[in-house]
C-alpha cells in the first residue's frame, strides 16, 4: 500500500435529499494517519458527509475512495468497506441486550468469520486499552454514557478499521465523561489511527487535528491547519462562527 | 355424535337414569356428576386454543417479517393477507375453513384425513396468524433505527440484525400482546361448537339436555364459565405484570 496516496478521498461530493442539496461540491483527501476535524454549525451536513463515507447514506454525484474502495460503485462490496471504516456515534448505539465483551466481539465473529477465541483475546486488550477492564460482563445500560461510548470504540476498533469516524461523539456526555473518551481518542489518533471527526469541542480539535474543516451550509468555507483556522481565519463566516462557540 | 360423546353420556347417564329421581337431585349432585365430562371438554378447548396458537405464531413470525421486508414483491401481499385476516370475523372464517378444507388428502399412497377440529385449529390459526404479524412488526419498528445503522455500519447483514440484534431487543415487547391474543383465543374457542367441533360447550349442552331440567342452564353454563375464566384471568394478570415490568426498564 502506498501510503503517500490518501486512504480517503472526496472529489465533488454532492449529496440531495429531493430538492434540497444538503452537500455541495465536497472536495478533500485525508492521509494515513491524519486526523481531520470537521466543524461548523449544526445542520450543515457534517454528520451527512460522515454517513456518506462509509455508504450509510448514498449521494448523488462525486467520488468518495477509501483505500481504492468507490463508495458509489453500484456494486459496492459494503461488508469490505465497512470492515476498513469504523463508525463511532453520538447515541453510542450499543447492543443493550448484550454484555460489553459480547458487543465487541460480535461483528468480528460474524461479520468477519474470525476465530472466537482469538476475538475474545483481542477484544480483552481493546476493553482494557479504553480502560474498562473488570467491565467485560456488564450490560451497557448499566454504565455511564462516556463508558457506553469507550465501549463503542473498542467494538469498533475489533473490527480492525484503517479509518474511524466519530460523529459528535462527545455531545450527549457530560463535561467530566467527555474527557474520558477524548482522552481514548487522543490516545487512538497518537497510535497512528486515521479519523475524521466530526466535533463541537474546538479545543480538542486544536491539539489533535492535523487539518481542520469549517463547514457552513453543506459546502466546505475553508480548511487548514488548526493553528490557520483557529487564529487566523480568513473567511467572515469562520470568524463569526468562532467568536460564538469559543 | 362422537364415540367419546356417547360414551361420557352414557357413562354419566346411567348414574342418573330416572327422572323422577333428577328431579329431586337439587342443583349440585348433577353439576358433580357432569364436571368431570364438562371438564374433559373444556381441556379439549385449551388443546384447541394451544395449537391454533402455535401454528398461528409460527405463520404469523414469518407474515410479520413480510411486513417488514424491504422487497415490495413481498411487503405487499404480506400487507394483504394481515389486513385480510385481522379484519375478518372469525366465526365466519371457522365456516370457510370447515368448508373448504377437504376432509382428507392424499400424501403419495397415503391418505391423512382431516377431522372437523384440526380444520377448526387452522380456522382459528389464521385471525391469530395475522395478529401476530402485527406484533412483529410493531416490535421490530419499536427497536431505534439507530441499533439497524450501528448494526450496519459494523457490516452486519439486514438478516444478521434483524436476527441477531433486533428480534432478541423485541422478544420481551411481543410477550404481553401475545400472551393477551392467545387469552382472546381461548375465550373464542367455544365458536368451535358451531362448526360441529364436540368441545367444553358441546358437552355443557349435552349434558344440560341429557338432565332434561331448564333449572340446570345457569348453573351448568356457569361451571363452564367458571373454567374458562380461572384459565383466562391468571394469564390477564400475568400479562398486566409483565407489561408494567418491562415498561420499567425500557
Amino acid at each position: 500500500m502506498n501510503h503517500d496516496l490518501p486512504l480517503v478521498s472526496i472529489r465533488h461530493l454532492e449529496k440531495r435529499y429531493g430538492a434540497l442539496t444538503v452537500l455541495h461540491d465536497i472536495s478533500f483527501d485525508v492521509r494515513r494517519g491524519e486526523v481531520a476535524c470537521i466543524i461548523g454549525p449544526s445542520g450543515s451536513g457534517k454528520s451527512t458527509l460522515l454517513r456518506c463515507i462509509n455508504a450509510l447514506a448514498p449521494f448523488q454525484a462525486g467520488s468518495i475512495k477509501v483505500a481504492g474502495i468507490e463508495v458509489r460503485d453500484p456494486a459496492l462490496d459494503k461488508r469490505g468497506l465497512r470492515r476498513r471504516v469504523g463508525m463511532v456515534f453520538q447515541q453510542y448505539n450499543l447492543f443493550p441486550h448484550k454484555t460489553v465483551l459480547q458487543n465487541v466481539m460480535m461483528a468480528p465473529i460474524h461479520v468477519l468469520g474470525q476465530n472466537r477465541h482469538d476475538v475474545e483475546e483481542r477484544a480483552r486488550r481493546l476493553i482494557a486499552k479504553v480502560r474498562l477492564q473488570g467491565k467485560e460482563d456488564t450490560f451497557p445500560g448499566e454504565l455511564s454514557g462516556g463508558q457506553q461510548q469507550r465501549v463503542a470504540i473498542a467494538r469498533s476498533l475489533c473490527m480492525a478499521p484503517e479509518v474511524m469516524l466519530f460523529d459528535e461523539v462527545t455531545a450527549a456526555l457530560d463535561p467530566e465523561t467527555k474527557k474520558e473518551v477524548l482522552v481514548t481518542i487522543r490516545e487512538l489518533a497518537e497510535d497512528g489511527m486515521t479519523c475524521i471527526l466530526v466535533t463541537h469541542e474546538m479545543g480538542f480539535a486544536r491539539e489533535v487535528a492535523n487539518q481542520v474543516y469549517f463547514t457552513d451550509k453543506g459546502v466546505i468555507v475553508e480548511h487548514g491547519p488548526p493553528k490557520e483556522i483557529f487564529n487566523n481565519p480568513q473567511q467572515s463566516r469562520t470568524r463569526e462562527f468562532l467568536d460564538q462557540v469559543l | 355424535m362422537s364415540p367419546f360423546l356417547r360414551l361420557a353420556l352414557a357413562v354419566v347417564a346411567t348414574g342418573a337414569a330416572m327422572p323422577a329421581y333428577a328431579a329431586s337431585d337439587g342443583l349440585v349432585a348433577p353439576l358433580v356428576r357432569w364436571a368431570p365430562v364438562i371438564l374433559g371438554g373444556f381441556l379439549f378447548n385449551v388443546l384447541v386454543s394451544i395449537l391454533a396458537m402455535t401454528l398461528g405464531t409460527v405463520a404469523g413470525a414469518a407474515l410479520g417479517l413480510g411486513l417488514i421486508s424491504e422487497t415490495r414483491a413481498i411487503r405487499v401481499p404480506s400487507r394483504i393477507v394481515t389486513e385480510f385476516f385481522r379484519n375478518a370475523p372469525w366465526l365466519v372464517l371457522l365456516f370457510y375453513c370447515i368448508l373448504l378444507i377437504p376432509f382428507e388428502f392424499r400424501v403419495g399412497g397415503t391418505i391423512i384425513p382431516l377431522p372437523g377440529w384440526v380444520k377448526a385449529v387452522i380456522g382459528l390459526a389464521l385471525p391469530v396468524m395475522a395478529n401476530v404479524a402485527e406484533i412483529v412488526r410493531g416490535a421490530v419498528q419499536s427497536i431505534p433505527g439507530a441499533q439497524w445503522e450501528s448494526a450496519e455500519s459494523l457490516g452486519f447483514s439486514r438478516f444478521q440484525t434483524l436476527w441477531m440484534i433486533v428480534l432478541p431487543q423485541c422478544l420481551k415487547r411481543m410477550l404481553p400482546p401475545w400472551m393477551n391474543l392467545y387469552a382472546i383465543l381461548t375465550m373464542a374457542t367455544p365458536l368451535i361448537s358451531i362448526v360441529g367441533v364436540e368441545d367444553g360447550m358441546t358437552l355443557t349442552r349435552a349434558a344440560i339436555a341429557s338432565e332434561g331440567r331448564t333449572d340446570l342452564l345457569m348453573p351448568m353454563y356457569g361451571f363452564l364459565l367458571a373454567l374458562f375464566f380461572f384459565y383466562c384471568y391468571p394469564i390477564a394478570r400475568w400479562t398486566v405484570r409483565l407489561e408494567r415490568r418491562f415498561a420499567l426498564s425500557a
